[in-house]
């Protein structure tokens, strides 16, 4: 430390932004140059809204902190979660966390600035590049929200290319709230209407659909797994019936299941969203929304786009592009108002699906196949349940049926500290995925106990 | 320049492609007991050992410019130091709960959401925040639905406006128009601020909602905010907030208390939780009392000691498949309550003196004043974007470039409460260098980075956008 300095203003003890490195002797030098005597004079606010209460809020030291919210988070119960529909986690390997918190990743800005965020906008490419490697698909943007907001985007994608002058967006009954509830209000402003096509034991009813689909649809959305967990055997076929009434054909995934799975293209899927369940723990609902669709809608990808480029040294370049896309540029007419993503979320899926490699991946997806067909068979053995409810192939998780009520089963199972989704009056979903074989008996005993 | 980057200086040293290392092809139906016809017949991708993964991303890190790496001036976007401390709190096993679990076995994680609810509330002078948005984008989104459905349900629906001021962000505009608005632009006045004539002729009974940034993005605060909301209120409409620029008001004024009924808070921005290269981040938004019944759905609420999810009465439905960016919020919240009261008021306080103080230091016009947070200098003749790139040969990241556009060759400039005297000195130095330099010199910048002038013409109209589309198939 240099002689006379007043020491930095990091001590817990002190007043004022812990962030702030001004010692007070330099703030006083500064505001002789700004040319103010008091550091309340550079605020140009008239004294009639000037707010001069308080928040009421402590500042309190980081160690306190941390025990404060160690003691907050402590009241979550100690539940097994059998939870999925959708969003669901698998083991987070130590070295994408360690990696990803590299400050140089976790504290940049979007990558404006390209040459000096080469590293993050690599990293960004080979997202898309995997997104492109799963579904088949040339064109897969940098990032949505989530699998909900994703669908909002392809809907008013749908609605900005529609050949048609159709205004209706058809989506499966069986589908997760939340991505309801968030299509709705996304296609609200482009005067589309959603509804829901009827299920048959877990995949689309195709017969049904046929009757309600006609030119007035400009998006029919399915998913592979299906929210229930099952695979959608029909892939191609509702491909086929959008492609003759030119909907666009939106596909809802998540990219451990299609490493195993039909590659959407190959199916005739326009889009593909999803949630990612790589690279983050349940959290809450936070999530990685996927975007990735044919070439023909480049032009109308929502948010952010890597691509490839030289420097005028001849060398690999990366930098944002098709910016004339995005609301800084166009404003009301942009193809979305996303702006801040799930970038450092993407960052840590390319790498958890990097560290899984190929067989990795397919492993991660089979497992969960043969661990859905494996419990289903388990529980199907307790008095009470019936398992699976859909006579079909499962990724992950499968419904139970019981004979008692599904909510009070549900609660029971709670107190018993297993959390499980109820899905119907008598169903249950259970999301069995790398779960141990002692962890499964002790869900079929607490079954036992209350299934009828 | 004090600053080193000799790292970025590994000339034609560059990171190869994951897939050109190490990808292989594999057959997923092999062992699948599935039918063939629902399988995929191969997938290739990469393979990388965890020692070659390790070095891979390492050496992407070392390519890339964060807040811990040096000063990041970027005007709007107010880039400061994250305590790292957030981030172990938000790591806390309990916090990785799934959505979908009953209220009742989650009271920690809604007690921390209702006590963020309640923290944001008072700082913004809002009688109710939802954390639901997932980015300050979503916010505004979220926002102006509030006001939809508020003039929809007191059959005020046939008001189909919004006014955007023409130095607001685009996402305002977008925002409003995926709401299904008209936008209708505002040009600012002389001073850089709203213009109250022409506020007023764009005012009608059309007019749903005005969305402003105060300060706005010139760093001005608008004094006039309290007439603006007096103007806005009397054709019925509403005043949003965009709390991009919260960070210089903090524990000065309050948007509650300027008249705005509802506003988003860039938590990644006002609280330092990493903006991740690009997110996540998350966008509560607050709203005065006769809003709180139309806000997403569920809200959280304490109902008899217990935390609970509730739907308002009149809820817009959801933004978010579940409750949003959860782990940001948490660091959100941590970072208020390291700061509290005198830390956050301290905080503004120190980035409005820096912004000005900055103002000061440089050489070049900088308009307008007196300035909060920010300021926009201009580069005059020379080409902002050029004086922006030369300013990475002198170690420090440039400032936002060429806009807004009311300044030409805009270099909008936001220090931050986080830098010294010292480093301002520097960043001040590293502004009038590059402004000093000759225009071939200007033009052949940056020679010190990882990569230099990038062919963004060849990028748009030739896009490659996957291992695919190169030409080597990946190599590096």
């Amino acid at each position: 430390m240099r002689r006379g300095r007043t020491p930095p203003r990091h001590r817990e003890t002190e007043a004022g932004s812990p962030f702030a490195p001004h010692t007070a002797a330099e703030t006083a030098a500064m505001l002789d140059v700004v040319g103010v005597d008091d550091e309340a004079d550079l605020f140009d606010i008239p004294g009639s809204v000037r707010f001069d209460g308080s928040f009421d809020i402590p500042a309190r030291s980081e160690a306190a902190i941390r025990a404060e919210i160690d003691t907050m988070l402590g009241r979550n119960d100690d539940l097994v979660e059998l939870l999925g529909r959708g969003h669901h986690a698998h083991y987070v390997p130590s070295v994408v966390a360690h990696l990803s918190d590299r400050s140089e990743f976790l504290t940049s800005y979007t990558q404006y600035q390209p040459e000096v965020a080469q590293g993050f906008l690599q990293a960004l490419f080979e997202y898309q590049s995997m997104l492109v490697e799963l579904t088949g698909l040339p064109v897969a943007n940098c990032s949505m929200y989530d699998a909900a907001t994703a669908l909002g985007e392809a809907a008013t994608l749908a609605s900005r290319v529609r050949q048609t002058t159709g205004t209706r967006v058809l989506v499966p009954e069986h589908l997760q709230e939340g991505r309801r509830a968030v299509l709705e209000n996304y296609v609200r402003g482009q005067d589309l209407t959603v509804e829901s096509y009827p299920m048959a034991d877990g995949n689309a009813d195709l017969d049904a659909l046929a009757e309600q689909v006609d030119e007035e649809v400009v998006l029919l959305y399915a998913e592979n797994p299906t929210v229930r967990g099952c695979i959608e055997e029909s892939l191609a076929d509702l491909g086929t019936l959008a492609d003759e009434h030119e909907a666009l054909f939106t596909l809802g995934s998540d990219p451990v299941a299609l490493a195993l799975l039909e590659p959407p293209a190959a199916v005739g899927a326009d889009i593909v969203v999803g949630d990612c369940s790589l690279g983050l723990p349940t959290a809450y609902g936070m999530g990685l929304g996927l975007f990735a669709c044919r070439e023909e809608f480049l032009r109308q990808v929502p948010g952010r786009l890597v691509g490839a480029s030289e420097d005028d040294a001849g060398r690999r370049a990366y930098t944002l592009t098709l910016q004339t896309r995005e609301q800084h540029i166009r404003r009301e007419r942009a193809t979305s108002n996303i702006c801040t993503n799930q970038a450092w979320v993407a960052l840590r899926a390319a790498m958890h699906a990097a560290w899984l490699g190929p067989d990795g991946l397919v492993d991660l997806a089979e497992s969960g196949v043969r661990r859905a067909r494996s419990a289903a068979a388990r529980l199907d053995e307790v008095a009470g349940v019936t398992a699976p409810v859909h006579d079909r192939h499962h990724v992950g998780e499968f419904c139970v049926r019981t004979e008692r009520a599904a909510d009070a089963v549900a609660a029971d199972l709670e107190a018993a500290g297993y959390a499980v989704h109820v899905v119907g009056e008598h169903d249950l979903q259970l999301r069995v995925a790398g779960l141990p074989d002692d962890v499964l008996d002790g869900v079929a005993e607490a079954l036992a106990e209350v299934a009828r | 320049m004090t600053y080193d980057q000799a790292r970025f200086t590994g000339d034609g040293v560059y990171e190869p492609l994951l897939s050109a290392k190490t990808s292989r092809t594999v057959d997923p139906g092999a062992d699948s007991d599935l039918p063939e016809e629902l399988t995929r017949d191969e997938l290739t991708f990469p393979s990388p050992s965890e020692p070659e993964l390790a070095r891979h991303y390492t050496r992407l890190s070392e390519m890339n410019y964060g807040v811990t790496t040096g000063p990041y001036p970027l005007g709007s976007c107010t880039m400061k130091y994250n305590p790292p401390f957030t981030e172990d709190v938000a790591a806390h096993e309990a916090a990785a709960v799934h959505p979908d679990r009953s209220t009742r076995s989650t009271q920690g994680v809604l007690e921390l959401q209702h006590r963020l609810q309640d923290y944001l509330g008072r700082i913004g002078g809002m009688d109710a925040v939802t954390l639901q948005p997932p980015a300050g984008a979503a916010g505004e989104f979220t926002g102006i639905r509030l006001a939809q459905a508020y003039h929809e349900h007191n059959d005020e629906g046939h008001r189909d406006e919004v006014i955007v001021p023409e130095s607001a962000h685009g996402t305002n505009f977008a925002s409003a128009a995926l709401a299904g608005y008209d936008v209708v632009s505002l040009p600012s006045g002389e001073d850089g601020r709203v213009d109250l004539d022409a506020l007023e002729a764009a005012l009608s009974e059309e007019t749903a909602a005005l969305m402003l940034t105060n300060p706005n993005t010139l760093g001005l605060f608008e004094r006039d905010i309290e007439r603006v909301a007096e103007l806005v209120h009397d054709v019925g409409g509403l005043l949003y907030y965009d709390g991009a620029n919260l960070n210089a008001l903090l524990g000065r004024a309050r948007p509650g208390d300027m008249g705005f009924d509802v506003m988003h808070y860039n938590v990644h921005k006002t609280f330092a939780t990493p903006h991740g290269g690009g997110g996540p981040g998350a966008g509560p938004v607050g709203v005065v009392e006769e809003l709180r019944e139309f806000l997403p759905r569920p809200h959280v609420r304490r109902v008899d000691g217990e935390y609970d999810l509730v739907d308002p009465a009149h809820s817009i439905g959801k933004v978010h498949g579940y409750q949003g960016n959860w782990l940001v919020l948490v660091k959100a919240y941590a970072y208020i309550a390291r700061l509290g009261d005198e830390g956050l008021a301290d905080a503004s306080a120190k980035a409005v003196l820096n912004a000005n103080y900055l103002a000061e230091q440089i050489d070049c016009e900088v308009p307008f004043g007196p300035f909060h947070h920010e300021f926009v200098a201009s580069a005059g003749d020379r080409d902002a974007a050029n004086v922006a790139r030369r300013m990475l040969d002198y170690g420090v990241h440039p400032p936002t470039t060429k806009w807004p556009e009311i300044v030409s060759e805009a270099l909008m400039t936001e220090p931050t409460e986080v830098e010294s005297r010292r480093t301002l000195d520097q960043l001040a130095d590293a502004f009038d260098r590059s402004l000093g330099d000759d225009e071939a010199t200007l033009a052949d910048a940056p020679t010190r980075t990882a990569a230099r002038r990038i062919d963004q013409t060849s990028a748009a109209r030739n896009p490659r956008l996957a291992w695919h589309d190169l030409d080597e198939g990946g190599g590096g």
